[in-house]
């Protein structure tokens, strides 16, 4: 090869660089992983009744209804769901129906955590063995799953809906109205 | 009124900057370019001086009429978070870029006059049109004065991560590193257009090369020890993208060192030379590409936005790749330097850069395979840590290596026998190795050689100094000495750390103990505490080894706005390691997540960083002492 071509190189790694970059600037990449579960149907789970006046939740019963529906597990000893638990709030008052699993939780607990940081949720099942966690792999608390009116999984948050996720929750929900 | 002041000065000095781009252009038809070129350079630097004081005023006073400081501050503040806030966001940190690059165009402007009328002629050209692409793209796309109406009553806050006192000190040395790059930059630009590479450029470019490089490694040890004790992970590096963009410039500037050395003394490795000066600040600007615009995920998370990111590669394509098309094209013209063989200091030089070239390539290849492979096949992969360890771990120890006979070898040609100076490194070395056998545990070869041959090194360093009359031995040789002795002391300590760290990771109740290597430390129980914009609960534990016996106090804590959870690390420095406490989350039995890491020798990372930029900051001096007293004498000789 001649010393002008070998001269070259640096420039043509430099233009690969930049047809690399570019590309990667039209396509941004999306920072979410995606989940297994979306696009799944929901897997059987069943939960327990747990706080008084509230119905405990099951995978028959969220399909059984055709309805849409925000899945939030959670707990009472877990502190990231302190912080979400307003933002549960906010979203059913903007509409989301959102039904609850406790997860290796106590009644008294549960009822002081509800009492003290909000509570939006219109079903509260209790999930005393993890059982409900494990079924629909979650591998943590908080997380939430939207389930649409087929009973399919379409969207699933890892860790607590923060008030900057607050938006895109509610988008995917209104897109399956 | 502030903040107009500071937009209005940024505007005069792109104008400037425009006007010393056209003088330059214009050359010597015009008069004098100096006489205009100079004072537009100086008068630059102290606008985006002023713009920036201004910044910091704003910041100062919680002005939330400023959309910047509204989105980035916060009146419960700490005083120094709101003065080091202004650059720890997109608009405020370009400021900061800007400001530093323009402060140093004026000092090269006032400085140098070594080089041809032509050359500086160049050279002053080059860095107006660095200056005016960068205030474009402050002006154009990240105006850190808009204004924000109506005002709102109290501002976002800050990253709780980035209230931090590193954050004071890490970001302003890494861009005056950055920049000090560009001067070479403009240098070397500025010979390709006269055909002017000799020694008497390379001595120009030292200075702003030597000094550049000092605050960059300050830079990154100072980065790499923030990271370490407040992102709680136990970790030094993690190779992370914006890791590596800073890095990249840094094995740029390392080779340039050492390459400028040669061209200055010998008159050699010119095209090479010039090439490095180009690629050390190219690998700046790539670097803050890669972290403005997004296109790589990463723990430093700053405002990500693809305009802007486009703007960035206009430039870069401008810059970078007009820089190479004229190296392609000129540097053939370019007159070679002085024969040398194969065994000499400019050989084991070589033998340097290509290693510290071939760790640059590993790194950027590394840090953009991702993007790569995701375009040709759509396939989504993460290149981590044992890719970049293991490549560039045997070439850092092949580099150390050499350091045990290269500064000691003559220029140009030496016939000495090698081996005989070296013997006493290499006997140490194998010492240690067996040592490392005997004495350690099981652990890896690469860390058993690290260590080792570390140990050799120290001895090595020594060696340049031996034999010498120290009194008369010039600064610079005792800053390379330091520099190299700063490299053993960090290999030493990156090697004990990968060796002989232990780890404990536990849940514990009240009362309880655990243990991580030589402590034994108690669980005590736990305390909520309160600061200005957080909450936190505080662990208390006791650690004790044989009589010695420390209280340490890891923090969870909650800030407030925007809320945020971080992990405050309690850690201990003795005089044989470091313990490292952190407090987890509570588990749903009420017991506490403890991670626990008991670290020999890990400081010695951090204070061998110090050690390599203190040499070079002695190496600074020493020829800067050394030329005036040249010219001190040259006056009084001529008188």
């Amino acid at each position: 090869m001649s010393r002008q071509l070998w001269l070259a190189i640096p420039l043509l790694v430099f233009g690969l660089f930049v047809a690399a970059a570019l590309w990667r600037l039209a396509d941004p990449p999306s920072t979410t992983v995606e989940s297994r579960l979306v696009g799944q149907p929901l897997p059987a789970f069943t939960t327990t009744p747990i706080v008084p006046r509230k119905l405990p939740v099951s995978a028959a019963t969220l399909r059984a209804e055709h309805q849409p529906r925000l899945v939030n597990l959670f707990a009472s000893w877990c502190v990231p769901c302190i912080a979400e638990a307003p933002v549960l709030a906010q979203l059913q008052r903007e509409g989301v129906r959102i039904d609850g699993i406790a997860v290796r939780d106590t009644a008294a607990d549960l009822q002081k955590f509800l009492a003290d940081n909000g509570d939006g949720y219109d079903r509260i099942g209790g999930d005393a063995t993890g059982q409900a966690q494990i079924a629909l792999g979650a591998s943590g608390v908080p997380e939430s799953f939207l389930i649409d009116g087929a009973g399919v999984i379409r969207y699933h948050h890892v860790g607590a809906i923060m008030p900057q996720d607050r938006a895109d929750v509610l988008a995917e929900w209104r897109k399956l109205r | 009124m502030i903040a107009e002041a500071g937009l209005a000065a940024l505007w005069l000095a792109a104008a400037l900057a425009l006007l010393q781009l056209g003088v330059a252009l214009a050359g010597p038809r015009i008069g004098d370019v100096r006489a205009i070129a100079v004072p537009a350079a100086v008068a630059q630097g102290l606008l985006t001086l002023f713009a920036f004081a201004a910044l910091i005023t704003l910041f100062v006073r919680t002005d939330l009429s400023v959309e910047l400081v509204a989105a980035n501050s916060h009146s419960l503040k700490p005083f120094i978070y709101r003065f080091s806030g202004a650059w720890g966001n997109h608009e405020g940190s370009m400021l900061l870029w800007v400001t530093v690059l323009a402060v140093a165009g004026a000092a090269l402007a006032l400085l140098e006059r070594r080089l041809s009328p032509a050359t500086i002629r160049a050279t002053l050209g080059a860095q107006a049109t660095l200056a005016l692409g960068f205030f474009a793209f402050l002006l154009i796309a990240s105006n850190p004065f808009a204004r924000l109406y109506p005002a709102p009553r109290e501002g976002q806050g800050l990253n709780p991560l980035l209230q931090d006192p590193g954050l004071a000190f890490h970001p302003p040395t890494l861009y005056l590193g950055y920049v000090g790059l560009s001067v070479a930059f403009s240098l070397a630009v500025g010979a390709l257009i006269t055909r002017d590479v000799g020694p008497a450029l390379a001595r120009a470019m030292r200075p702003w090369v030597l000094g550049a490089w000092v605050l960059l490694t300050l830079g990154i040890t100072a980065g790499s020890y923030w990271a370490y004790y407040e992102l709680g992970w136990g970790g030094w590096w993690f190779w992370d993208p914006v890791e590596n963009a800073s890095l990249m410039p840094w094995l740029a500037a390392t080779a340039l060192l050492h390459s400028v050395n040669v061209l200055a003394a010998r008159g050699g490795l010119r095209a090479w030379t010039i090439m490095l000066a180009v690629v050390a600040f190219s690998m700046s600007m790539v670097g803050t590409f890669l972290v403005r615009s997004g296109i790589l995920t990463s723990v430093h998370s700053f405002a990500v936005d693809p305009s802007r990111g486009t703007f960035i590669l206009g430039l870069l394509v401008l810059y970078v790749g007009g820089a190479l098309a004229l190296f392609a094209w000129r540097i053939g013209t370019v007159r070679e330097g002085a024969r040398f063989d194969l065994v000499s200091r400019e050989g084991a030089l070589i033998a340097n850069n290509l290693l510290l070239t071939v760790i640059l390539g590993t790194v950027f290849v590394g840090t953009l395979y991702p993007i790569f492979v995701e375009a040709l096949t759509g396939e989504k992969i993460s290149v981590g840590p044992p890719y970049f360890n293991a490549v560039s771990g045997p070439i850092v120890l092949l580099l150390a290596l050499l350091l045990f006979v290269g500064p000691l070898l003559n220029w140009r040609i030496d016939r000495r026998p090698l081996l005989r100076r070296a013997i006493a490194p290499a006997l140490v070395t194998l010492a240690a190795l067996l040592a490392t056998f005997m004495l350690a545990g099981p652990t890896s070869l690469l860390s058993r050689l690290g260590l080792s041959i570390a140990t050799g090194l120290a001895v090595a360093s020594i060696l340049p100094l031996v034999g010498r009359n120290l009194r008369r031995t010039p600064l610079a040789t005792w800053g390379m000495a330091l520099s190299h002795l700063g490299v053993a002391v960090a290999m030493a300590g990156a090697a004990c750390d990968s060796a002989f760290t232990r780890e404990t990771l536990t849940a514990v109740r009240p009362g309880e103990s655990v243990s991580v290597g030589p402590w034994t430390i108690r669980f005590a129980g736990v305390d909520p505490v309160a600061g200005p914009n957080w909450t936190a609960v505080q662990a208390h534990l006791v650690a004790v080894r044989g009589g010695t016996s420390d209280r340490f106090e890891p923090e969870s804590r909650a800030f407030s706005d925007p809320p945020t959870e971080t992990n405050e690390a309690a850690i201990r420095t003795y005089i044989d390691g470091q313990l490292y406490t952190v407090l987890g989350r509570q588990e749903s039995d009420g017991r506490w997540q403890l991670r626990l890491w008991w670290k020999p020798y890990v400081t010695l990372i951090w204070l061998g960083g110090a050690l390599i930029a203190l040499g070079g900051a002695l190496a600074l001096l020493g020829r800067w002492w050394r030329e005036r007293r040249q010219r001190v004498r040259a006056q009084e000789a001529w008188a």
